[in-house]
């Protein structure tokens, strides 16, 4: 108990070195918080993919199509539950910074294979009614202010012109994580607007979406489905869809690094702090620790004296970080709009924060906690604070 | 006490005692051949000037140093062989100690500063709190108890001190300039209770100090100097020659 007491009240001793202490510990797990949430943003596509789920494109590059005619193949081929495809459309809705993603899908195989989009049944069959319909994701409608029956007009810029959509239905995640920032429409609106402007264009499909009976046979579907087009005019490249989301993050992986990078060079400049604290407090103490020794008390609890005053410093500025880490991570993810479809702090990222808040207490005592234990006591009473 | 009384087993029995410190890669010599005994009740006062090495003996006796060499007896045990670990209980147990700038832990209340010493030992907190009530009571100090250091004048900051020196019940008191940092109301108070200490409560105490009239208040005074141990005797006799 007593030593408890002890404890709190040296980390308590000099208020306005604690608070400015505590405040760098608060900015510096917050700040790791959130730069580990965007990381975290980065892989959501990725962390969401089922692991039946396979992605079929133009070998060549995703910018190239593939004809229409493959979905019957591939679904012939062994092991393949169901198959459904989708294109990129890449409209403009108002203003170029509101970007959403945006797919032509062929609708009742497309949201079968996604059961995580929660589509009310009564404004499915309206979507599926209505060529013109579309369906968006709750956060979408959100950040828009857009409701069912709502017209929403894209200017397109793969597909040229001014499209319009009327928003038919509203799909909420199955989980926190699940992507709501989409918006969905039919592929054949697409394709047949396209037919009548550009007829080299039509029936052509972006990506294939493969359903597998077994999780385990991925890899033995996916060649399967390449050599059925070996040679053909448009091979195709067959992956998971973990995989095929991990290519995009790819692109931007030297970005990712580095944000991940700055977040543990914030830590470890904390701990720098952290650590000149614990070396000024301890050294201003070294008498009082000498007279603990004189009094009978070991080394170890004169350094355990020094670790609990650091570790409850850090466990203080963890706790305010962490708190405010949610709050702040709602407003950041407001202000990003749909750049990050899913903007949440994970159980990992906190965990994270834990594990560095208790890393700094722990390294930041060391060199402090060594020296007053082992400090001679004839010397350490010799010391003035 | 003397140099070397033969006559009964002396409380703390200290022969050929030597003690060196390395300074810029040079040896000084603090202590040379100190022989002493102490013996139980004994209140005994180490004078000298600064830098005579009294400070370093009464660390050597009080186990918190080592010597070179020589030999030190408490009781019996030679101290000097103890492990730091060992020495560390020895203190605990048998040693109360008393500091010119009283040593207390700002953070905690007269009476958990008393207390302090206690928790290392097997008390109830039950026990520990009338011991410690028991000890401010016989400081003078009982309207005091949840009173910070800071809250408290000097002379009473060393009473406070005095109470967690005896609340273990220690077979050995040490000193070092008890009366150093006080007014002389302050100081005549505290000298009042380590007299108190040894013959009320029979307490074997060994005081550094400055202060002749602190030095007074103790059964016998002991003069160190340039590391040598005198008498007033041989003082006196020294002056002669």
């Amino acid at each position: 108990m007593q030593f408890l007491k002890l404890i709190l009240r040296n980390a308590l001793r000099h208020k306005l070195r604690t608070a400015l202490t505590v405040l760098g510990l608060v900015v510096a797990i917050l700040s790791f918080g959130l730069l580990q949430t965007v990381v975290g943003a980065w892989y959501a596509g990725a962390d969401s993919a089922a692991p039946t789920r396979l992605v079929t494109r133009n070998a060549i590059s995703l910018v190239f199509p593939l004809p229409i005619s493959y979905r019957e193949k591939i679904r012939a081929v062994d092991g393949v539950r169901a198959v459904s495809y989708a294109n990129w459309f890449a409209g403009v809705y108002q203003d170029p910074k509101n970007f959403f993603p945006q797919f032509a899908v062929e609708p009742r195989t497309y949201f079968d294979m996604y059961p995580d989009y929660r589509v009310p049944p009564d404004e499915f069959a309206a979507f599926l009614r209505d060529r013109k319909g579309a369906v968006i994701g709750r956060k979408l409608a959100n950040t828009h202010n857009l409701k069912v029956g709502d017209v929403m007009p894209l200017r397109g810029t793969i597909f040229p012109g001014t499209w319009e959509f009327t928003v038919r239905a509203i799909y909420d995640g199955a989980e926190a994580k699940t992507d709501t920032s989409q918006m969905f429409f039919h592929w054949e609106y697409l394709n047949e607007s396209v037919k009548k402007r550009s007829r080299n264009r039509a029936d052509q499909i972006g990506i294939y979406l493969v359903d597998v009976v077994d999780a385990d046979r991925a890899a033995e579907v996916s060649h399967a489905i390449d050599a059925l087009f070996k040679n053909s005019l448009a091979e195709t490249l067959t992956e998971t869809e973990r995989a095929f989301q991990i290519g995009f993050v790819k692109q931007t992986e030297a970005l990712v690094v580095a944000i991940r990078l700055v977040s543990y060079v914030v830590i470890v400049i904390i701990l720098a702090v952290m650590a000149n604290t614990m070396a000024m407090t301890a050294r201003e103490r070294l008498a009082e620790y000498a007279t603990l020794k004189v009094l009978g008390f070991s080394p170890a609890y004169v350094a355990a004296l020094i670790l609990g005053e650091s570790i409850a410093i850090a466990a203080i500025g963890a706790a305010i970080g962490i708190a405010l880490t949610f709050p702040v991570g709602d407003w950041f993810a407001a202000q990003v709009g749909t750049l990050f479809p899913v903007f949440e702090v994970s159980g990992k990222t906190v965990a994270l924060q834990i594990a560095c808040a208790l890393g700094v207490g722990v390294l930041a005592a060391i060199v402090p906690g060594r020296r007053a234990a082992t400090v001679k006591i004839v010397d350490g009473l010799r010391a003035i604070g | 006490m003397n140099a070397a009384d033969t006559s009964a087993e002396p409380l703390i029995r200290i022969r050929n005692l030597v003690k060196s410190y390395r300074r810029g890669g040079q040896v000084v010599p603090v202590l040379t051949d100190i022989t002493l005994d102490v013996r139980t009740g004994d209140f005994l006062g180490l004078m000298g000037p600064s830098g005579s090495g009294k400070s370093t003996l009464l660390n050597l006796i009080a186990g918190i140093d080592k010597p070179d060499s020589g030999e030190l007896l408490f009781d019996g045990v030679d101290i000097t062989r103890l492990t730091e670990r060992e020495l560390a209980d020895w203190r605990a147990g048998t040693v109360g100690f008393i500091f010119q700038f009283y040593n207390l832990m700002p953070v905690l209340t007269a009476f958990e500063n008393v207390e302090l010493p206690l928790t290392l030992t097997r008390l109830s907190r039950r026990e520990r709190h009338e011991h410690v009530e028991a000890a401010l009571a016989l400081v003078g100090l009982s309207d005091r108890k949840e009173h910070y250091p800071s809250e408290l004048s000097g002379g009473q900051q060393q009473r406070v001190a005095i109470a967690r020196a005896i609340i273990t019940d220690p077979r050995l008191i040490v000193a070092d300039e008890p009366t150093g940092d006080l007014d002389r109301h302050s100081a005549e108070e505290v000298l009042k209770l380590m007299d108190q200490l040894s013959t009320d409560l029979g307490k074997t105490i060994v005081m550094v100090t400055h202060d002749r009239r602190a030095a007074d208040r103790a059964h016998a005074i002991m003069y160190l100097d340039k590391g040598e141990l005198s008498t007033a005797d041989d003082m006196h006799e020294r002056s002669i020659r």
